[in-house]
C-alpha cells in the first residue's frame, strides 16, 4: 500500500467507523445512468441553479435592497445628480466600480434566463417521453412547483434593480394582485408597505429573492434529484433494455467525469455570453418613477406570455352593488395560468385514469407512438407561443413595421383556433411517422439506387435495417381502447355513466395507432 | 379491465449490438495523442485563469478597445469575462475528453425491483400505525379531542395576526389624489404653473398638482413616489371644434384644453404615447388606446374603462387649475371601486 492509500484508507476508516456509510456509498457508487442527450437538459438546470447560487451571492455583497432616496454620485455621468433609490444606485455601484462587478450582474441575469430554459426544456422532454408515468408522478409535481417558483422567483430577481423598466412590472404585478376580489387591497397595501410603490417591497422581495425562495428550491431539487437516484434513471427502449433494469455507465469513474465537465462547460458558455452580451443595461433605462415610462416596455421572456395574455385580454369588468370585478385582469393574469399549472400537475393521473394503466414504466416513449399526449403537448407549446407573440406585439409592429392592432386580432383569433389545429396536425404527423417506422422494418431503408429489371422496369433497392433497429421501432406497446360495461354484473347501471362514456372515447382517442410490426410478418416477408 | 396488444408476437430482443473499441483502446499512439489532447485542453485553461487575473490587476476601468463586428468594448470587463468562460469551459471540455476517450466506458447494467412494499411489511406498517394511534386513545377522550382542536384552530391565528403591520390599510387612498378644488397644474418636472396661452394647438404637458408651500419652517416639502403613482395629468390642447364630448364633459374643458389622469385605468402603467395625428393615447404597457376627442374612451385593447378627466379652468392670475377633484378613482380597478 502507497502511503496515500494508507493515508485515504484512514479517513475512510474514521468515517465509516462512526456512520458505517460504506456500504450506502459502495451501493451509491454502483448506480448506473443511461445516456443520451436529453437527459442532459435536466442537469443544465442543476447547474444553472449553482451558477445563480454563486453569482448571487457575489451581488449580495455589494446590493443595497433599500428604497430609501439618494442623490447619485457614482461615475455614470449621464445620472449624476438625480435622485433615485439605494437599491438604482447600489446595482450601478456594481456594474461600473466593483471590477467583475458586471460580468457577476450578467452572469446572474444570463443564467436566470438560461435556468428557465433549461426547466422548460426539461419538462418537455419529461412529459414528451411520458417520463412523468408511474411512479415518477410525485417527481413530476415537484417539478411543476419548481417551474413555478422560478417564473416568481425571476421576477422579484430582475425587479430588485428598481429601474424604470423593473418598476413598470411591479406596478402591473401590484394591479394583478390588487384585482383579486375581496382582499386584493389588503394584500397590496400590505405587500408594498402602502400605496404603490410603497416603501417596503424591494427590501421585502429581496428577503424572498435570497433567502426563502432559494431555500424552497434547495429542498425541492434536493427532493427531485434524490428520487432520481432512489428510482434509477429511465432509459429508451433498445436491444438489451427492459423495464426491470437499466443500462448505463456507472457513477464512477465515466459518469462523474462527463456530468462534472458539463457544469463547468454550462458556466462557461454562461460566462462567454455574459462577457460579450449585453443583459438588462439598467443604466439605460434610468430609476423608477411611476410618472414615466419607456416604449416597448417587455418582462423578460419567461414571464412575457402571461404578459401576452393580458395583452389580449377584451375589455371585460363588471360592474355591481359598489365594487368591481376586472375580468380583463383576473382571468389572463390569474385563472389561465391557474387552470394551465394545475392541469399540468395533473396530467400523470389524468393521463393513467383514460387508459386504465397503473403500472410501473421505466421505459420511455417516442413521442410518435403516443400520439394523443404528443398532440397536446403541441397544442399547449402553440398556445404559449401565441401569447408570447403577443407579448411582443409592440416590437414586432416596430420591426416589421406591422399595426399592433392588427397583430392583436391575430393573436386573440388564433389563441382559439391554433391550438386545436396544431393538435390535429401533430397526431397526424405522429401516425404518418409510425407509418414510416413499419415501412423501414418491413422493407428496409432506401439506398436510392435504382435496377433495371429484365423486365424494363425500374425498382429501387431497399436494403434491410439491422436487428437491432428493427426491435427498437417495433418494442413499444400498443394500447387497446378501455371497455367498460354500462351495466354491472347484477344488472344496475354504473353509476357515472357519462363519466364513463368520456373516459371510453379519450381512451379510445388515445389508443389510436398504425398496427407496428409483428415477428410474423417480418417472416412472411423475408419468405418472398 | 385493460388488454395490451403485446399478445401479439413481438419482434425478439436481439441483445445489445457487439462492443465497439475505440481508437485509444487498441492503438498506443492514439492514447498518448488522447493523453496529449486532454493535457492542453487543461492548460488552456490555466490560460483563461491567467487572463482573468491580468485583466483584473492590469487593466484600468476606463480602456476601450476596438473589436470587428462588437464595436467599442470595455477592456476590463470583456478580459474578465473571456479570461472566465476559457478557465471555465475548457476544464469541463478536459474531464469530458477524458473520460470519452480514456476511461473505461464498458455499460453496465443494474436491476430494478418494483417499489411497492411486501405485504408482510405493508401489514406491518398498518398494525404499528393503528396500535400507535389506539395508543392515543383520541376515541375516548373527547374532551381533550375538542379542546385540542379548537386550540390548534386558535393557533393558526397569531402568525397571520402578526403579519398586520406590513402595511397601513387602504383606506380611502385609492380614491383621492392631491388634487382639490383651486389645485394650480404645475409642470412636471420644472414646478411651474402654466398659463393657457402658453399651451399650442396639439401640444402636451404633463403636469402635477401644485405642493402647498405651507410645509414647517418655509421648507419645501417633497412629493413621495406614492403621489406620482396617482396624481401625473396629461393636459392636451385642441382645437374646441374637435371634441366630441357630452355637455358635462365639454366643461370640464377650458379653451380646448383637456386634462386625463395619466395613470392607465387597465393597470397603471403611465399612458406615456400620444399620436398627434389620430388624437389617440396610448398606453406602451398592454396597449390600451384612448381617444381625446371623445373623452379619452377606450378604442382598443384590455383597458375597461376611460381615462378619468381632471375639471379644469383659470383662477385669477390666469394660470391653470383644477375646479374639482377627480369624481373617481384614477388607476387600475379594485374590488372596492364604485364605477357606477
Amino acid at each position: 500500500m502507497t502511503t496515500a492509500e494508507k493515508r485515504v484508507g484512514a479517513i475512510a476508516n474514521f468515517v465509516d467507523e462512526r456512520t458505517g456509510a460504506a456500504g450506502w456509498v459502495k451501493k451509491s457508487l454502483n448506480k448506473v445512468f443511461p445516456d443520451h442527450w436529453s437527459f442532459m437538459l435536466g442537469e443544465v438546470c442543476m447547474y444553472s441553479f449553482i451558477i445563480l447560487l454563486l453569482s448571487g451571492t457575489f451581488l449580495t455583497l455589494w446590493f443595497d435592497p433599500s428604497q430609501r432616496e439618494v442623490i447619485y454620485d457614482g461615475v455614470y455621468e449621464p445620472l449624476q445628480g438625480l435622485k433615485m433609490s439605494a437599491a438604482y444606485a447600489s446595482t450601478l455601484d456594481i456594474s461600473f466600480e466593483i471590477r467583475g462587478g458586471l460580468l457577476m450582474r450578467q452572469i446572474h441575469h444570463w443564467s436566470a434566463n438560461i435556468f428557465m430554459a433549461a426547466i422548460v426544456a426539461h419538462l418537455l422532454r419529461v412529459f414528451f417521453t411520458g417520463a412523468f408515468r408511474k411512479p415518477r408522478e410525485f417527481n413530476w409535481i415537484l417539478g411543476i412547483i419548481l417551474v413555478t417558483l422560478g417564473l416568481v422567483e425571476g421576477l422579484f430577481g430582475y425587479s430588485l434593480p428598481d429601474d424604470l423598466l423593473s418598476g413598470t412590472g411591479l406596478r402591473i404585478t401590484s394591479a394583478i394582485i390588487q384585482a383579486i376580489p375581496l382582499v386584493g387591497t389588503y394584500i397590496t397595501f400590505f405587500l408594498f408597505g402602502g400605496a404603490f410603490p410603497g416603501v417596503g417591497f424591494i427590501p421585502r422581495i429581496f428577503t424572498l429573492h435570497v433567502l426563502l425562495i432559494p431555500g424552497i428550491f434547495l429542498a425541492v431539487i434536493t427532493i427531485h434529484v434524490m428520487l432520481v437516484w432512489y428510482q434509477k434513471h429511465t432509459q429508451f427502449a433498445g436491444p438489451g433494455k427492459t423495464e426491470k433494469n437499466v443500462v448505463g455507465h456507472p457513477i464512477l469513474p465515466v459518469y462523474m467525469a462527463k456530468a462534472g465537465g458539463f457544469f463547468f462547460i454550462v458556466f462557461g458558455v454562461t460566462a462567454f455570453l455574459s462577457a460579450v452580451a449585453s443583459i438588462n443595461p439598467i443604466w439605460l433605462y434610468g430609476p423608477y418613477t411611476p410618472g414615466q415610462i419607456s416604449a416597448g416596455s417587455q418582462p423578460d421572456w419567461y414571464m412575457g406570455w402571461l404578459d401576452g395574455l393580458v395583452r389580449m385580454a377584451p375589455p371585460w369588468e363588471t360592474h355591481a352593488f359598489g365594487h368591481t370585478v376586472s375580468w380583463n385582469i383576473l382571468i389572463p393574469a390569474l385563472i389561465v395560468p391557474g387552470i394551465l399549472f394545475t392541469g399540468m400537475a395533473l396530467y400523470p393521473f389524468i393521463e393513467s385514469w383514460i387508459t386504465g394503466d397503473k403500472r410501473e414504466h421505466h421505459l420511455l416513449d417516442r413521442p410518435r407512438n403516443v400520439p394523443n399526449r404528443t398532440a397536446l403537448g403541441v397544442m399547449s407549446i402553440t398556445f404559449v407561443m401565441i401569447s408570447l407573440i403577443n407579448g411582443g406585439n409592440d416590437i414586432l409592429a416596430t420591426a416589421f413595421d406591422l399595426s399592433i392592432n392588427q397583430i392583436m386580432w391575430f393573436s386573440r383569433i388564433s389563441i382559439f383556433v391554433l391550438p386545436p389545429l396544431a393538435f390535429v396536425i401533430t397526431k397526424r404527423l405522429c401516425l404518418s411517422l409510425q407509418r414510416a417506422d413499419r415501412e423501414l422494418v418491413l422493407h428496409g431503408k432506401e439506398t436510392g439506387r435504382l435496377v433495371r429489371m429484365p423486365s424494363g422496369e425500374f425498382v429501387e433497392v431497399h436494403e434491410p435495417i439491422s436487428e437491432q433497429k428493427r426491435f427498437i421501432l417495433t418494442s413499444h406497446e400498443q394500447p387497446t381502447p378501455l371497455v367498460l360495461e354500462d351495466i354491472d354484473s347484477r344488472g344496475v347501471r354504473r353509476a357515472g355513466t357519462l363519466k364513463n362514456k368520456l373516459r371510453v372515447r379519450l381512451s379510445k382517442a388515445h389508443a389510436v395507432a398504425i398496427p407496428k410490426v409483428t415477428a410474423q410478418e417480418l417472416k412472411e416477408i423475408e419468405h418472398h | 379491465m385493460r388488454t395490451v396488444s403485446n399478445e401479439i408476437e413481438s419482434i425478439k430482443d436481439p441483445g445489445p449490438a457487439p462492443h465497439v473499441l475505440r481508437a485509444a483502446d487498441v492503438n498506443p499512439r492514439s492514447e498518448k495523442r488522447a493523453e496529449q489532447q486532454v493535457a492542453i485542453l487543461f492548460a488552456l485553461s490555466g490560460v483563461g485563469s491567467l487572463l482573468l487575473i491580468y485583466s483584473y490587476v492590469f487593466i484600468a476601468n476606463d480602456v476601450f478597445i476596438f473589436i470587428p463586428v462588437m464595436g467599442n468594448q470595455h477592456a476590463q470587463q470583456l478580459g474578465l469575462g473571456i479570461g472566465m468562460a476559457m478557465s471555465l469551459f475548457f476544464l469541463g471540455m478536459a474531464a469530458i475528453h477524458w473520460a470519452k476517450t480514456l476511461m473505461s466506458e464498458t455499460e453496465v447494467v443494474n436491476h430494478r425491483h418494483e417499489f411497492r412494499s411486501s405485504d408482510e411489511d405493508r401489514e406491518d406498517f398498518i398494525k404499528t400505525v393503528k396500535e400507535g394511534v389506539a395508543g392515543v386513545q383520541l376515541g375516548r377522550r373527547k374532551l381533550i379531542k375538542r379542546s385540542m382542536a379548537a386550540s390548534i384552530g386558535l393557533f393558526a391565528l397569531p402568525p397571520v395576526l402578526l403579519l398586520r403591520d406590513l402595511g397601513p390599510l387602504p383606506k380611502k387612498q385609492l380614491e383621492t389624489t392631491n388634487w382639490k378644488s383651486g389645485t394650480r397644474l404645475v409642470t412636471d418636472p420644472g414646478d411651474r404653473p402654466i398659463l393657457a396661452s402658453d399651451l399650442e394647438v396639439g401640444s402636451v404637458v404633463q403636469v402635477l398638482p401644485a405642493i402647498a408651500e405651507s410645509g414647517e419652517k418655509g421648507e419645501h416639502p417633497e412629493r413621495l413616489l406614492s403621489d406620482i403613482a396617482k396624481d401625473p395629468v396629461l393636459l392636451i390642447r385642441l382645437r374646441p371644434e374637435d371634441f366630441n364630448l357630452t355637455p358635462e364633459k365639454l366643461a370640464m374643458t377650458h379653451e380646448g384644453i383637456i386634462a386625463f389622469s395619466k395613470i392607465c385605468s387597465h393597470m397603471g402603467c403611465a399612458v406615456a404615447l400620444y399620436e398627434q395625428t389620430t388624437k389617440h393615447l396610448l398606453c406602451p404597457c398592454h396597449q390600451s388606446t384612448f381617444d381625446v376627442t371623445r373623452g379619452a374612451k377606450v378604442i382598443f385593447g384590455p383597458a375597461a374603462r376611460p381615462l378619468p378627466q381632471l375639471d379644469i379652468t383659470i383662477d385669477a392670475e390666469g394660470y391653470l387649475i383644477a375646479r374639482a377633484p377627480f369624481s373617481e378613482s384614477v388607476g387600475p380597478s379594485y374590488w372596492e371601486r364604485n364605477s357606477q
